[in-house]
């Protein structure tokens, strides 16, 4: 018998904290499936953020750090220039990377820091209860936008993915999803490129990757998943956005 | 004979079902007479014999709790 | 010795070329921006590294980051821009970083001025930002002490695995003195608690968050026994003719040195007056000040603030004799005035 699908060794093995059917912990187990198939475990430097994904220094099993809010990209980049054969990623939520971190991830893009941020962009902000976060649909209820959110109150959701492509440092900008077996390949896919451009030292590389929140968008797992699909795509369209080919 | 092998780590499963929404052959369901040590009825195979190993399950699973083998 | 003219800032920063710091991040900031102007140019032809962050946030971050890989690292800016740091000194000092922080100062609330100010002593003797830390605070008064206090903060931070702040008047950065430039340092400390990649070894974690509430009050007891360590071991000050004193005046950094003229003075006038020179504000030589409140009748606490370390010093007095204080903002007071309060004190007290 072959071993088709197995704990990858860049995770502890440490229980998940997040709520069934969150799909945080399918994007930690692909960055750690990416990591063990680069060989890179011993290499990487992994960065946190505040929010859901803030306890995973206890998850991803390499070197880690706890950064304060939308703060990862500059901690990155303390780290990566120092130490720039290591491979060193954050892993950022919505309101950490696009609210309160807006300035550091366009300006790590701007450096073209050879960084990799993985980007889980749920639409809302988890941890602290479901309030509106700057990816928040147009419409989308949640406990600061309780009528739906307005154009004319909260402005318009921020497509990162695009804003990030605009930037000469960027050398690769990709949105997937994971709401599905085929678009949960093509996230790995992603991530594995992501690496490797970094490694390639072609610049700055993320992905955005559109993650459900059944708890806080106040539906089941499965429902969560739809709602990702029908909402959120289509507002977020998935793929690359820019590539600096690897030579 | 079945062509694939699943373990689930069952006390880690917290239920949420995405694993037997993805079956392609449909053969996995929760245990609703089992509770697990988180309070959850964890997932079960109902048919081991028609796993053919594809690891869609694994793939979906977002608590690492399932492991797949394959002819 | 041969000695070179130097301005302080670049005194400061070359001081911590000399520690072998490997990396600034900083952002410009009156009267601060020399430091990163000489990092800029000379860290390119030394394999440092410099960076110019988008903000004070960024720049303490990156500091962040660039202490956790094990490399001596540092900032520097001055009081709207160490208030912005505020957040990630915290962090810093709870994940036990060692690294530089340079508060070149000038005077506040607010934007303030860009004259040189001490007004900054509380917020760098507090901690500053959220929490119960401390930062070890070196206040040169001249621009050798700018040279040496930056090697020396390094091997503090190294030794103590904590931040170290140098808080200079912004006149101690921008004047010009002879020094003696210092030998290089040789001697590092290992750090085996890096994040530099796991190679060989458990993955180690930098990390501020402790959700147990028995762990936040462990971790709050490792930290405060450790201050205890910093506050027995590294109190340091400059005393002169406190021997016989009727009257101590307390000052630090520059306004130390402009005040010892006014006591020289005075001392001519006839009146027994000493002098104190805090230079580890902290942790805060209250030993100096307290023996010395066993003999003498006043103090006098001179600054460049409307009175902050008044406080400290009154702490350590606990009440034996008064004290009291002359200052100003924004005009750094010139040794004159400075004879001329102590002449009022003493004329006022029969001292």
């Amino acid at each position: 018998m072959k071993v088709v699908a197995k704990r990858p060794e860049s995770l502890k093995d440490n229980k998940f904290h997040y709520c069934p059917g969150c799909t945080h912990g399918i994007i930690h187990r692909l960055v750690a499936e990416c990591l063990d198939e680069l060989s890179l475990r011993e290499s990487a430097i992994g960065i946190c953020p505040v929010g859901c994904a803030v306890l995973a220094y206890d998850y991803f099993n390499c070197d880690m750090l706890e950064a304060a809010h939308g703060r990862a990209p500059a901690i990155a980049t303390g780290i990566k220039r120092l130490l720039p054969d290591r491979t060193v990623f954050t892993y950022q939520g919505d309101g950490d990377l696009a609210s309160i971190g807006m300035g550091e991830i366009i300006h790590a893009s701007l450096r073209g820091e050879k960084i990799t941020v993985i980007f889980v962009n749920n639409a809302i902000y988890g941890m602290t209860g479901g309030q509106m976060a700057p990816t928040t649909l147009l419409g989308q209820v949640t406990t600061t936008s309780p009528y739906g959110r307005k154009k004319e109150w909260e402005g318009y959701p921020a497509k990162m993915a695009e804003l990030l492509a605009q930037s000469e440092g960027s050398a690769y900008i990709c949105r997937t999803s994971v709401h599905n077996p085929a678009n949960i390949l093509k996230t790995k896919k992603a991530i594995m490129k992501a690496l490797k451009i970094q490694q390639a030292g072609l610049g700055f590389t993320m992905v955005e990757i559109l993650s459900t929140c059944p708890t806080n968008w106040g539906l089941g797992p499965l429902e969560a998943l739809e709602w990702l699909e029908y909402n959120m795509i289509p507002y977020y369209p998935l793929g690359e956005l820019k590539v600096k080919e690897v030579e | 004979m079945a062509k694939g092998r699943v373990y689930f780590h069952i006390d880690q499963c917290k239920a949420c079902g995405l694993c037997v929404k993805f079956c392609p052959k449909g053969i996995l369901g929760l245990d609703e007479i089992v509770l697990n040590t988180l309070g959850y009825h964890p997932i079960s195979i109902l048919r081991a014999e028609e796993c053919s190993g594809c690891g869609i399950c694994a793939l979906m699973c977002p608590d690492l709790i399932i492991e797949v083998e394959k002819e | 010795m041969e000695k070179i003219l130097m301005k302080g800032n670049e005194a400061l920063a070359e001081g911590a070329i000399i520690a072998g710091c490997k990396a600034f991040f900083g952002y410009p900031i009156t009267p601060s921006s020399e430091i990163a102007e000489y990092m800029a140019r000379k860290f390119p032809k030394i394999d440092g590294v410099f960076v110019q962050a988008e903000s004070e946030l960024a720049a303490i971050n990156m500091v962040y980051g660039g202490a956790a890989t094990g490399h001596r690292v540092m900032t520097a800016s001055s009081g709207p821009g160490i208030s912005l740091k505020q957040e990630g000194i915290s962090f810093i000092a709870e994940a036990e970083l060692p690294c530089l922080i340079v508060n070149v100062s000038r005077g506040g609330p607010g934007l303030g001025g860009i004259q040189p100010a001490q007004s900054d002593y509380f917020q760098a003797t507090r901690g500053g930002g959220h929490g119960d830390y401390r930062l070890i605070v070196l206040a040169p008064s001249g621009v050798q002490e700018m040279m040496d206090f930056a090697i020396e903060g390094f091997d503090l931070a190294d030794r103590y695995r904590t931040p170290v702040m140098i808080m200079a008047e912004g006149t101690l950065g921008q004047m010009m003195e002879p020094i003696i430039v210092r030998e290089p340092v040789i001697q590092f400390y290992d750090k085996p608690w890096a994040t530099n990649g796991c190679q060989g070894r458990e993955p180690n974690i930098v990390n501020t968050l402790h959700l147990s509430a028995d762990y936040l009050e462990e971790r709050n007891h490792h930290l405060q026994k450790k201050y205890d360590a910093i506050a027995s071991r590294e109190k340091r000050a400059e005393s002169y003719l406190t021997e016989d004193a009727d009257l101590v005046v307390v000052a630090f950094g520059l306004m130390a040195r402009i005040a010892k003229k006014a006591v020289m003075e005075a001392r001519k006038s006839g009146i027994k007056v000493g002098l104190i020179r805090p230079i580890t504000l902290w942790p805060f030589p209250d030993a100096e000040i307290s023996k010395a409140a066993q003999t003498t009748k006043r103090f006098l606490s001179v600054e460049i603030s409307m009175g902050q370390m008044i406080e400290d010093i009154r702490l350590a007095v606990a009440g034996r004799v008064p004290v009291d204080f002359f200052g100003r903002i924004g005009i750094t007071p010139n040794p004159e005035e400075v004879f001329r309060a102590i002449m009022q004190v003493a004329e006022r007290e029969g001292i």
